[in-house]
């Protein structure tokens, strides 16, 4: 087997393995006297959330602007300008709003996650843990693993918003549709499948992107190097498995 | 005295090969990495209150040692014991009960930078147990920081403190659940030969004060000899000698006394291909 293939398959183990650790220390373990660690995952969740907020903020801004404009040349052709606030809307819920916030989050938390822990095993810390008998896993996967995953959701609604509110200045001040008129049709077109089909996806997508930033992380090899190579790897291999893995859950979704 | 037969006697019992002075024993460890034996066939004995310092050259095999011993890495071959448990048939939750008997200083000190000193201190007591007070742990955390003389350090992180300070906090960490066993890994690496000495006092007066047996991997020979009471010199993943420091200085052995003394290996290794070799173990 290609050496490349066999670095492919051990990383899939090693992240299935992890992934199943995870949700092991995560759902089961509460229930056999082993404490969440609830503290460590508000921190973490503000660390993400709040810290990821403001550039969440700002992409979806500017795709609600180029979505109402890239909507408004086409529907201006079949007489349906006052569609676009539904377009946008049904767009950044279903698809793009999820995909982007959780792309947000694998380039900035995610590599975050994947330097701090890959710091962590270069300089013994994670050995430290495992000597005093607490579990890496536990103590500092799960929090970060639940953080994103609180959070990736709330960034995508919050996100969801400040698109619709781009594209409605394209909307009211450029195409001049009527302030009412905007909104009503923006929320008429949005149903309730755009609504858990994209929250969904953002679960998802965080829970991917958290783990693989984990395992990188904690799969560092040779120093500050290593660290470097790792992050890069993570933020790459999130990306990928984001769209990978949303064109799998819109074609459930599609034909469900 | 050069070490060749298993200190493991054949009649004695295999599932209890500890002496009642016995608090570690090791019995024909291996460890192989990529099909190469980077420990071969290691067999020794920790007695309560010992001071065991492990010493070798680089890549010869001390630090992978320490690794096994202390759960961080499994051996292919051999087994070992820890205060009467056989580690290397245990269970990941059982082993943990073992783990609160030691506390292990890193090269590095292996601190925690977001936490402070205190709390790095703090952390395996509540951990460990999570009911304590904050009072009681406070009052333990201090306790522990006066033994290296860090209670005014308490709040600093690590970032802020002294490479030597950073090796007494973490000593003092190692520490914290009171263990009867500590291990270290190159304690005084990058230390200045005064914080060595000062060090070496330290681990010597706290072993004896707190009646704590001691494992020190290192390859600093003024301060092994000034701190062991036995000594163990491994070679290409081999004990190539065994004994007190008196038996270590007498040993006839060139490559011995070569080591002890600080003198260069006879044969130079002027290419990877050769270096790699020799701390492999291919060269002979």
């Amino acid at each position: 087997m290609p050496p490349t293939l066999t670095r492919f398959f051990q990383h899939l183990t090693g992240l299935s393995l992890l992934m199943a650790d995870t949700a092991y220390w995560a759902v089961l373990a509460p229930f056999r006297g082993k404490r969440l660690r609830v503290d460590d995952t508000f921190k973490q969740m503000t660390l993400i959330g709040v810290g990821s907020l403001l550039i969440c903020c700002m992409v979806m801004f500017f795709i609600g602007l180029v979505l109402a404009m890239q909507t408004a040349e086409t529907l201006k052709k079949i007489g349906g300008l006052s569609l676009v606030g539904g377009l946008v809307a049904a767009a950044v819920m279903r698809e793009i709003g999820p995909m982007l916030t959780a792309i947000v989050l694998a380039g900035r938390s995610g590599a975050a996650i994947t330097a701090e822990l890959g710091t962590m095993r270069v300089s013994e810390e994670v050995d430290a843990l495992e000597t005093m008998g607490l579990n890496p896993v536990h103590f500092l996967i799960v929090p970060r693993v639940l953080g994103m995953m609180f959070m990736g959701p709330c960034l995508t609604i919050v996100g969801v918003f400040v698109a619709m509110f781009g594209g409605y200045l394209i909307g009211v001040f450029n195409l001049g549709i009527e302030p009412a008129i905007y909104w009503r049709k923006s929320f008429d077109m949005l149903a309730l499948k755009d609504i858990y089909s994209g929250m969904i996806k953002s679960v998802v997508f965080a829970g991917l992107v958290s783990n693989i930033a984990c395992y990188f992380g904690l799969t560092v090899e040779g120093g500050a190097e290593g660290v470097g190579l790792s992050t890069t790897q993570s933020v790459v291999t999130s990306i990928v498995m984001i769209i990978a893995s949303d064109c799998l859950l819109t074609a459930i979704f599609y034909f469900i | 005295m050069i070490s060749s037969a298993s200190p493991f006697n054949s009649d004695q019992p295999r599932n209890g090969p500890l002496g009642p002075d016995d608090i570690i024993a090791v019995e024909d460890l291996a460890k192989i990495y990529g099909g190469r034996r980077v420990l071969d066939g290691v067999s020794f004995r920790v007695k309560r209150g010992d001071i065991l310092v492990i010493m070798g050259g680089s890549g010869c095999g001390k630090s992978t040692l320490l690794r096994q011993i202390i759960g961080l890495q499994h051996p292919e071959e051999g087994r070992i014991w820890i205060e009467g448990r056989e580690i290397t048939q245990l269970t990941e939750g059982e082993f943990n009960e073992v783990r609160k008997k030691f506390g292990v200083l890193f090269q590095s000190g292996a601190l925690f930078n977001s936490m402070t000193v205190g709390e790095n201190v703090a952390l395996p007591i509540r951990e460990h147990f999570p009911n304590q007070p904050d009072m009681t742990v406070d009052i333990m955390v201090k306790m522990k920081l006066s033994l290296v003389e860090l209670t005014k350090f308490a709040e600093l992180k690590p970032a802020e403190i002294s490479g030597g300070m950073k090796k007494r906090a973490a000593l003092a960490r190692a520490l914290a659940l009171d263990p009867k066993l500590l291990f270290c890994d190159e304690p005084t690496a990058g230390l200045d030969p005064i914080r060595v000495t000062e060090f070496d006092d330290l681990t010597l007066r706290l072993c004896r004060e707190l009646g704590v047996t001691a494992v020190v991997v290192t390859h600093d020979m003024t301060s092994a000899f000034r701190i062991a009471t036995r000594m163990i010199l491994l070679h290409k993943g081999k004990i190539m000698a065994e004994g007190t420091p008196d038996e270590i200085r007498a040993n006839t052995n060139p490559l011995v006394s070569d080591f002890i003394n600080g003198k260069a290996e006879t044969e130079v290794r002027e290419d990877a291909e050769g270096y790699l070799r020799a701390i492999l173990g291919e060269d002979n």
